[in-house]
Parts: C-alpha cells; structure tokens; sequence
C-alpha cells in the first residue's frame, strides 16, 4: 500500500535513522535510501523507510496551474 | 495543507470540466489503464470512476498490486515452511498471511513445534527479530515492486555486514516495466493511456516506461494518489491524445525526479539480479522478477531451505483475479464477485489486499 500523505521529519540520528511525524504520530524511519535531509523536510514513506523527499517549490507550482484553472473555468 | 488542497472539491470541478471539454474533441472514450494499486484505491474511495466514465473514459485496474500478482506456489512454499519446520519464525506483511491457497493460508495454517508467523510493518524489523531469536531460522516473505525493493535490499546488506545468517528471504518481488510490456504486447485489450505508479517511479524514473511512448505510441504519465493527482494525470493523457504525441510525463513532480533514486536502484542491483519469473494471470515474464546474487545466496530461503517452487499452482476455484490483474475483465463480471467471494471470505488476492481491485470495487461500490 502506497502511502500518498507525506510525513514531516523530526529527527534525524547519525545512524541515518529518526522519527517522522505522519499525521501526528511519530514513527521510526530509516532515511539511508535518501541523501541531504534535514529536520522539517517532507519525506514520502514505505515499509519503514524514507524514499523520496518532497518539492515543496512543485508543490507550489501544481497549486497554482489548479488556481488558473479556476480562474479560467 | 497539502493534503486538503488535492482533494479540493472546486480543484476537482475545474479539471472534470477540462476533461470534459477534451472528450469531446476527441470523439471516443478512451481506455486508461491505472497501474498502481493505490490509484485504483484512491479512484473508487473519491468515486472518480464513476464521474471519469459519465465524462466518456473507461479507467482499467493493472498489477499494481504486488500481493494480488504473487502466484499461490510461493504463498503456498512459505505456508509448508512454516507447517513443516521446528523453530521458524516466518514474518511477512500483513496482507501476505490471508491470501488463499489449496493449502490454507499463511493465517489459518498450524507452525510448526517452536514455529510461529510475524507480521512486520518494515523488513528492517526482521533483523532485530533474528536478533532475538538465535535459535531460530526467520524468513521474510518479501513481497513488493520497485517501491519495497530497496527496503529488502538494504535490510540484506545489513544481515550481512552484521552476519546475521538465521535471516533469509523469500522472495516475492516484481518489477513493473516488464508487465506492462507483456499487456501491451498481448492485444487482448486496446489501451488508450496510462496512469503510471507514483511511488515505483520515486525509485525507478520515467526513462523504464518510453518504450512505451516510443514503441506502442501509447500516451502515459506518472501520477500521485490524491484525486487532484489522479484527474490532472488524465487531462496529461488526453492532451497527448489530442496532440498525436505520446510522451511519458511526470504529473508528480513534487514526489518522483526524472531520474528516480539512483541511490535506492544502486543497492537494488547490489543485491539481486533479474530472473523470469512467474506472475498470476499473467504467466511468464521474461526478466521480470529479482533473486539475490550468487555471492549472498545464503540468505535465500529458496536454496536454504531446499524449496522447489515451480508449477504454476491453481487458483481457488471461481477465482478470477488473473484476468482482473490483466484489465480483461472488471471485478464485477467474475461470477464469483460479492457471492462466493468477499472480504470476509476471499477467494483470491485481489479482494484480500488493500491495493486489491476486487476490494476496492467491494468496498466502495462501482
């Protein structure tokens, strides 16, 4: 099962492991599949371990191609 | 935030009308294929299948379900290691253990003296429980695609950096171009666009999929699992259509790079290499499955164990979920669907998983 709400980082261990915060419960992680987290990043789960971190900027960009297809409507 | 904003009702208007307005340019209902469990989940829990087919398109469920395209033989291989072998821990996930069988399943069946099963929620989990348990032989039943993959391919690395040699794997693992491959090229059903797996192409990118833009000239776009995702994938698909121009898109940019997640296919390919393997309903795919690599061959439970899993075992009588699996029929058209076969009382995977398409139908009507 695919996991499409992302979840929050929170903390990250030198062992590459950490906790998430997903829909405010905090669960282990393990984030060796993924480079350059921080703390506050958005990152998609499976089966335990962070796979992709989140583009906050396409975020935006999918937002507002929808704002104009309202506007346009 | 994010979350509510995909599923914004005024968002999803907007892009029906769109759609709406392209069909008819278009001037036939086009058939698109959802590969991916999870859409299949996401199109009936927000009732799009029902809006996308008054607006004139036909959405098909594919294999995008690893516990439902697993054949019975190696459900069936794990249930006799379990019921034969003293002291085996057999751990899996949760789905994995109520998938039926000519032997039972994983659930109803009795372990062997000092056996019992272990559901996990990560394959990382079952090193600890390898740990902890010296006595004891643990296998993982490992099913998954290129999403999971990785995830067993670091927790081996780990068991052998850390010489844990009561861990093995069973391997269950498919990889995702290769069936797509074997629907296109079957022509036993025309499919007009594809709405390819979100979190398969974190790992794996868009490259694996231009095949099929370039050589069966069929339009497709890796999508998220929001319903906003979902119908901003088809309106990707219908302007190719429109546009003679059949690309591979990414709809979810704010989740898969064109590239995917070298690092992940890295320790992929570190680990294991690609075998034929045997899918249900779909027969044999050339180069389509994974085992692990000679030199870690200790810890698969194949050759541990002294497993032969070969023939194709039958289905459970009435169950259709091959067919389902290939998009030839809806789960409503199996005779079986709602009567004999239910969530309470499965007859095959797909109305067992939660990525199931017989379970989605079942669950939230069609």
């Amino acid at each position: 099962m695919c996991l499409g709400i992302p979840a929050k980082v929170i903390e990250i261990k030198e062992d590459n492991t950490g906790k998430v915060d997903y829909l405010g419960t905090k669960i282990k992680v393990n984030f060796s599949l993924i480079d350059d987290i921080k703390v506050g990043d958005y990152v998609i789960l499976h089966a335990g371990f962070a796979i992709s971190k989140l583009d906050e900027k396409e975020v935006e960009e999918t937002l507002s191609l929808l704002k104009d297809f309202i506007e346009n409507k | 935030m994010i979350v509510e904003s995909f599923r914004n009702k005024e968002f999803i208007e907007a892009i029906l009308k769109k759609i709406q307005e392209k069909i008819k340019k278009i001037g036939f209902s086009p058939k698109i294929m959802e590969v991916c469990g999870t859409h299949t989940m996401t199109i009936h829990k927000f009732g799009l299948r029902k809006l996308l087919k008054d607006s004139g398109i036909e959405m098909l469920s594919g294999p995008g379900c690893p516990v439902c395209v697993t054949p019975n033989e190696i459900v069936e291989a794990s249930i006799d290691l379990l019921s034969n072998h003293r002291n085996l821990i057999l751990a899996t996930f949760g789905d994995m253990t109520r998938v039926p069988t000519k032997k039972g399943s994983l659930l109803t069946s009795i372990p062997a003296e000092g056996s019992f099963k272990k559901i996990v929620y990560s394959p990382e989990e079952c090193l600890n429980i390898a740990k902890e348990n010296r006595d004891k032989e643990v296998v993982f039943l490992g099913a998954g695609f290129e999403t999971t993959i990785p995830s067993i391919a670091f927790t081996i690395i780990r068991a052998f950096k850390e010489k844990i040699y009561n861990f093995s794997l069973l391997s269950a693992l498919w990889l995702i171009p290769p069936p797509l491959q074997a629907i296109v090229k079957s022509e036993e059903i025309n499919i007009n666009g594809f709405l390819y797996p979100g979190h398969v192409s974190t790992i794996i990118g868009k490259k694996p999929y231009e095949f099929i833009a370039n050589e069966y000239k069929i339009p497709g776009t890796i999508t998220g699992f929001e319903p906003v995702d979902i119908l901003l994938g088809i309106n990707d698909i219908l302007d190719q259509i429109l546009e003679s121009n059949p690309l591979v898109t990414i709809q979810y940019k704010r989740a898969v790079r064109p590239e995917g997640n070298p690092k992940a296919m890295n320790m992929i390919y570190e680990v294991f290499e690609k075998k034929d393997a045997n899918w249900r309903g779909l027969g044999l795919i050339p180069q389509s499955g994974l085992k692990l690599k000679e030199e870690l061959s200790q810890f698969d439970a194949e050759r541990k164990f002294n497993l032969k899993i070969k023939s194709q075992s039958k289905d459970l009588r009435g169950c259709r979920c091959g067919d389902v699996l290939k998009g030839k029929i809806s789960p409503p058209e199996c005779p079986s669907f709602g009567k004999t076969c239910s969530p309470e009382s499965p007859r095959g995977p797909c109305m067992v998983s939660f990525e199931g398409a017989c379970l989605a139908y079942y669950k939230y009507g069609y």
